[in-house]
C-alpha cells in the first residue's frame, strides 16, 4: 500500500514536470525585454559616484524629462562596445543618461571613463550591486528609457544601432 | 546523392531490423535452452548497417554533396579537409546518428563480452535496448533526417560554425557519446536485472566494467568540452556553469556515484535500490541533457536548431522511459530486508554512502540551477540566469567534509572497523592544515573559508600521496584516482586564488603598464588561409623579473559563415598559463586587451586524465585477473 502511494506520487511529480516541459517548448528561448510600461522607476537612495553624495532617487529623475539609466561595469567587455553609442546619444543633449557603475571599483571605473569618454549626467556607485537589484536587473549592461519617472522601455544587454534609434524617435 | 540514398535505406533496414530482434527475443525468451545466435548476427548487422549509414554522410561531407540538405546547412567546399569530416557530427542529425551509431556498437559489445550470465538476462537487456534504439531510429528517420534531398542542388554551402571548427571539439562529441550513449547499456541491463531479480555481488562485478567505460569516456568527452571552452571562447575560464556544461556534469556525477555503489555491491548486498535509481537516472539525465540542449528550450552553442516537434519527441520518449523503469522498479525490485540495517558506523561502505549523498546533493544543486529558469519561466514568465555565484555558494562548503571523507573513507576496512594505527591521519591533518594557513595568510578575503578549504584539499592529497609509498598494491587504481581528485581540487582552488587579470584598451604601439606588468603592443600583421582571414597583434609582455613572453593573438574572420571569432594566445608552463586576447572595439583604432595569468591551469587538465587512468587501471586489472 505505502509502495503504491509512493509510486503514484512520483509519477503524479513526473507528469507535472512533463506539462511544465511540454509548455516550455512553446515559450520562445529569446530573452526578450520585459516592456513594463509606464512602471513607476524604484525608489532607492544610493551614493553617487564623484562627490560620494547620498541621494534620493526624485532627486535624480525630474518629472517631463527622458533619461536613460545604463548599468555598466568597467570589467564588462559589452559595455566598452556599447559606449560609443552612449557617447552619440549624449551629444544629441535631448536624453540625460544616468550611469549606474555595478559592482565595480573607483579606480577601474575612472580609467575607463577617461579611456572611453563620460557620457553621464550623473553616475551612481553601486559597489554591492543593490540598486541594479532594484532595478530588477539580470546583468551588466542593462539600460532603462524613462520618461516622467516612469519605465518606458528596458533594454537587456548591450545598446546597438537599432536601439539607439528607437530611443532617438521615442524621445522626438 | 548515390550516398544519401545507400544512407537512408540502411537506416530503414536497421528499424526493421529491430523490429526482427524483439520479435526473435521474446521466442527464445520463452524457450531460453540456449542463445540464439541469430540474435547476435542480426545485432552485428545493425551495427554494421548503421556504420554504412554513417560512412555514408560522412563521405557526403567529403565530397560537398550539396544535395545533402545537411552537409549544405554545415559544410563549405573552402574547409579544410578535417573539418569537413568533423562537420558530420557538429550538427544535429549527424550527431545523433552517432548516438545511434554508438548504441548499437554497446549492444553487439554487450553481447559478445557477457560471458557466465542467465540467457535471459542477456535477452531482456537487448530488448530494452532495442526499445532505446527503435527510438532513436524514428526519431532520425521522422523528424531529423540526416539525408534529406535538396533541388535545385545548392552550388556551396553554409559552413560549420566557426566556433566548432577547432580540434578538441572535433573529437569531443564523439567520445562525450561513448559515455552518455554508454551509459544505455547500463540502464538496460540494470532494468533487465531488475526484472528476473538477479541483482546479485556477481551481476554487479559484471556491471562494474561497463560503469568503468562509460565512466572513462564522459570524464574524458567533459575534459575536451572544458578544454575547448579554455581556448576558444576567450573568457579564460574552463567552467562557466553553463546549461550545457551542467547537462554533462549531471550524468557523470549520478555515474561516480553509481560506481562507488556497484563497489560496495560487489563485497556485500546493499544499496541495490541505489544501484538500479542510479543506473536508470544516469542514462535519463542523459537523454534528459540532450533534451534540454536539442530542443531550444535553452539558448547556447549546442543549440543546432530550434525545432518543437523534434522537442516534443525527444520528451515524450524520455517520459515513456522514465515511467517504464519506474514501474520495473517498483513491481520486480525486492529489497533484501535483512541487510538493510546492517551498516557499522566507521566502515568502508558507510563512509561511501556519507559521500553519495554529498555527490546527490551536488547533483540536485546543479539540476535545480539548470531547471529552475525554465520552470519559473512557464509558471510565471519571468526570466532569470543563474549564474556561478548559485553554484559556489551551494557546492563549494560541503566541499570540505566531502575531501575529508574521501581521504579517510578508502583507509577503513569493510564491513567494520576500528581506529587503530591510524595517528597519521591526525598528524597529516595537522599538517594540512599548517601548510593552507602559510599560504592563504597573505589574501585578506575569506580567509577562513579558504583555509579549511585547502587544507582538507591538502589533507586528500597527502593521505593518496603517502599510500603510493606504503602500498599493499591492491587499490592502486582507487588511490590514482582520490590522488587525481585532489590534485583537480587544489589546483582549481589555486587557479582561483592566485589568478590575476589586466583589461585595458591599446592602439599599436602603445604600452600599458601596471606596477609588476608591461604591455607593449609592438605590431599587426594580416594572414589569409583557406576559411578565414585574420588579424594576428604581437604583443610583448615583461614581468617585474625583467622576463620577456611574446603572445600573438589573433582575430579571425571566417568567410563561411561570416563571423569573427578571437582566438587567444597561451603560453602554457608548467605552474601558470599566460593568457591574452584581443577584441575589436567598434569604430575605433583600440583593441580591447585582456591579458592573465593563470597558475596551474596544466594542472587541471593532467588531474583529471589522472582520475581516468585510475579508473582504467581498475578497468584492465579486472580483464587480466580474470
Amino acid at each position: 500500500m505505502k509502495n503504491k502511494l509512493l509510486l503514484l506520487f512520483i509519477i503524479s511529480i513526473f507528469t507535472i514536470i512533463f506539462i511544465i516541459f511540454y509548455k516550455g517548448l512553446k515559450n520562445t528561448n529569446v530573452y526578450t525585454p520585459d516592456i513594463k510600461i509606464n512602471k513607476e522607476v524604484p525608489s532607492f537612495t544610493s551614493e553617487l559616484f564623484y562627490s560620494n553624495e547620498v541621494v534620493k532617487s526624485k532627486e535624480i529623475f525630474d518629472l517631463d524629462k527622458f533619461y536613460l539609466l545604463n548599468i555598466w561595469s568597467s570589467w564588462c567587455a559589452p559595455c566598452r562596445q556599447e559606449h560609443s553609442l552612449l557617447m552619440d546619444l549624449m551629444e544629441t543633449k535631448k536624453i540625460k543618461i544616468i550611469g549606474v557603475n555595478y559592482k565595480d571599483t573607483k579606480k577601474n571605473a575612472e580609467s575607463f571613463l577617461s579611456e572611453l569618454g563620460n557620457p553621464f549626467y550623473q553616475i551612481i556607485f553601486d559597489k554591492e550591486g543593490v540598486t541594479a537589484i532594484e532595478w530588477g536587473a539580470y546583468g551588466v549592461p542593462e539600460s532603462f528609457l524613462i520618461y516622467d519617472r516612469k519605465i518606458l522601455k528596458k533594454y537587456i544587454g548591450p545598446l546597438d544601432e537599432q536601439s539607439i534609434k528607437e530611443i532617438k524617435f521615442l524621445i522626438k | 546523392m548515390l550516398f544519401s540514398i545507400i544512407g537512408h535505406y540502411s537506416l530503414i533496414l536497421g528499424l526493421l531490423i529491430s523490429l526482427t530482434l524483439i520479435f526473435f527475443s521474446i521466442n527464445n525468451f520463452k524457450n531460453s535452452k540456449s542463445f540464439d545466435t541469430k540474435i547476435l548476427s542480426f545485432t552485428f548487422l545493425q551495427f554494421i548497417l548503421v556504420v554504412v549509414s554513417f560512412l555514408c554522410l560522412i563521405l557526403s561531407f567529403i565530397f560537398s554533396d550539396f544535395s545533402n540538405e545537411t552537409v549544405f546547412n554545415n559544410s563549405h567546399t573552402t574547409k579544410p579537409l578535417f573539418y569537413k569530416i568533423s562537420g558530420t557530427w557538429g550538427n544535429h542529425e549527424g550527431s545523433l546518428l552517432l548516438w545511434l551509431l554508438v548504441l548499437t556498437l554497446f549492444i553487439f559489445l554487450f553481447l559478445i563480452k557477457t560471458k557466465n550470465q542467465p540467457i535471459k538476462y542477456k535477452i531482456l537487456t537487448l530488448v530494452f535496448q532495442q526499445v532505446i534504439i527503435i527510438g532513436f531510429f524514428v526519431f532520425l528517420i521522422k523528424t531529423s533526417n540526416p539525408f534529406n534531398y535538396l533541388y535545385p542542388i545548392p552550388e556551396e554551402g553554409l559552413g560549420l560554425n566557426p566556433i566548432l571548427q577547432d580540434p578538441a571539439l572535433a573529437i569531443h562529441p564523439p567520445i562525450l557519446y561513448l559515455g552518455y550513449v554508454g551509459s544505455s547499456i547500463i540502464f538496460s541491463s540494470a532494468l533487465a536485472a531488475t526484472s528476473l531479480n538477479m541483482i546479485s555481488k556477481k551481476w554487479a562485478s559484471h556491471i562494474k566494467k561497463w560503469v568503468l567505460i562509460s565512466w572513462v569516456f564522459l570524464t574524458l568527452g567533459i575534459l575536451l568540452g572544458s578544454i575547448w571552452a579554455y581556448y576558444e571562447l576567450g573568457w579564460g575560464g574552463f567552467w562557466f556553469w553553463d546549461p550545457v556544461e551542467n547537462v554533462s556534469l549531471m550524468p557523470w556525477l549520478a555515474l561516480t556515484t553509481l560506481l562507488h555503489c556497484v563497489l560496495v555491491l560487489e563485497k556485500k548486498l546493499v544499496l541495490t535500490s541505489w544501484v538500479i535509481i542510479l543506473s536508470i537516472s544516469t542514462f535519463t539525465l542523459s537523454m534528459c541533457g540532450t533534451f534540454l540542449v536539442r530542443s531550444g528550450i535553452l539558448n547556447s552553442v549546442h543549440t543546432f536548431a530550434n525545432d518543437p516537434e523534434r522537442g516534443l519527441f525527444i520528451l515524450i520518449f524520455l517520459f515513456s522511459l522514465i515511467f517504464i523503469s519506474l514501474f520495473i522498479f517498483f513491481f520486480f525490485h525486492k529489497p533484501n530486508q535483512s541487510n538493510l540495517n546492517n551498516f557499522f558506523w566507521l566502515s568502508k561502505e558507510t563512509s561511501i554512502i556519507i559521500n553519495n549523498w554529498f555527490m546527490m546533493y551536488f547533483l540536485s544543486v546543479v539540476l535545480v540551477g539548470t531547471v529552475y529558469p525554465i520552470f519559473l519561466d512557464v509558471l510565471t514568465s519571468e526570466k532569470i540566469s543563474v549564474g556561478p555565484p548559485f553554484y559556489h555558494k551551494l557546492i563549494i562548503p560541503f566541499l570540505i567534509p566531502f575531501l575529508l571523507i574521501m581521504a579517510i573513507g578508502p583507509k577503513l576496512k569493510w564491513i567494520k572497523s576500528n581506529l587503530e594505527d591510524k595517528v597519521y591521519l591526525i598528524s597529516l591533518l595537522f599538517i594540512s592544515f599548517l601548510l593552507s594557513f602559510l599560504i592563504v595568510k597573505n589574501f585578506n578575503s575569506n580567509f577562513l573559508i579558504n583555509t579549511i578549504l585547502i587544507s582538507s584539499a591538502l589533507y586528500l592529497f597527502f593521505v593518496t600521496l603517502r599510500d603510493f609509498f606504503i602500498m599493499k598494491k591492491n587499490n592502486i587504481s582507487q588511490n590514482i584516482a582520490h590522488f587525481g581528485f585532489s590534485l583537480l581540487i587544489l589546483s582549481i582552488l589555486f587557479n582561483s586564488l592566485f589568478s590575476t587579470e589586466i583589461i585595458t584598451n591599446l592602439k599599436v604601439g602603445e604600452t600599458f603598464e601596471t606596477s609588476t606588468t608591461k604591455i607593449i603592443f609592438k605590431n599587426i600583421n594580416q594572414k589569409k588561409e583557406k576559411n578565414y582571414k585574420s588579424v594576428v597583434g604581437n604583443f610583448s609582455i615583461q614581468n617585474s623579473n625583467g622576463k620577456i613572453d611574446n603572445l600573438s593573438p589573433e582575430l579571425r574572420i571566417y568567410n563561411q559563415p561570416n563571423i569573427v571569432t578571437s582566438e587567444a594566445d597561451i603560453k602554457t608552463t608548467l605552474l601558470s598559463d599566460k593568457f591574452l586576447v584581443i577584441n575589436l572595439v567598434q569604430n575605433q583604432d583600440y583593441f580591447n586587451v585582456r591579458y592573465q595569468v593563470k597558475p596551474f591551469m596544466l594542472w587541471i587538465w593532467l588531474s583529471v586524465l589522472l582520475i581516468s587512468l585510475g579508473a582504467l587501471i581498475s578497468l584492465f586489472k579486472k580483464e587480466y585477473e580474470k
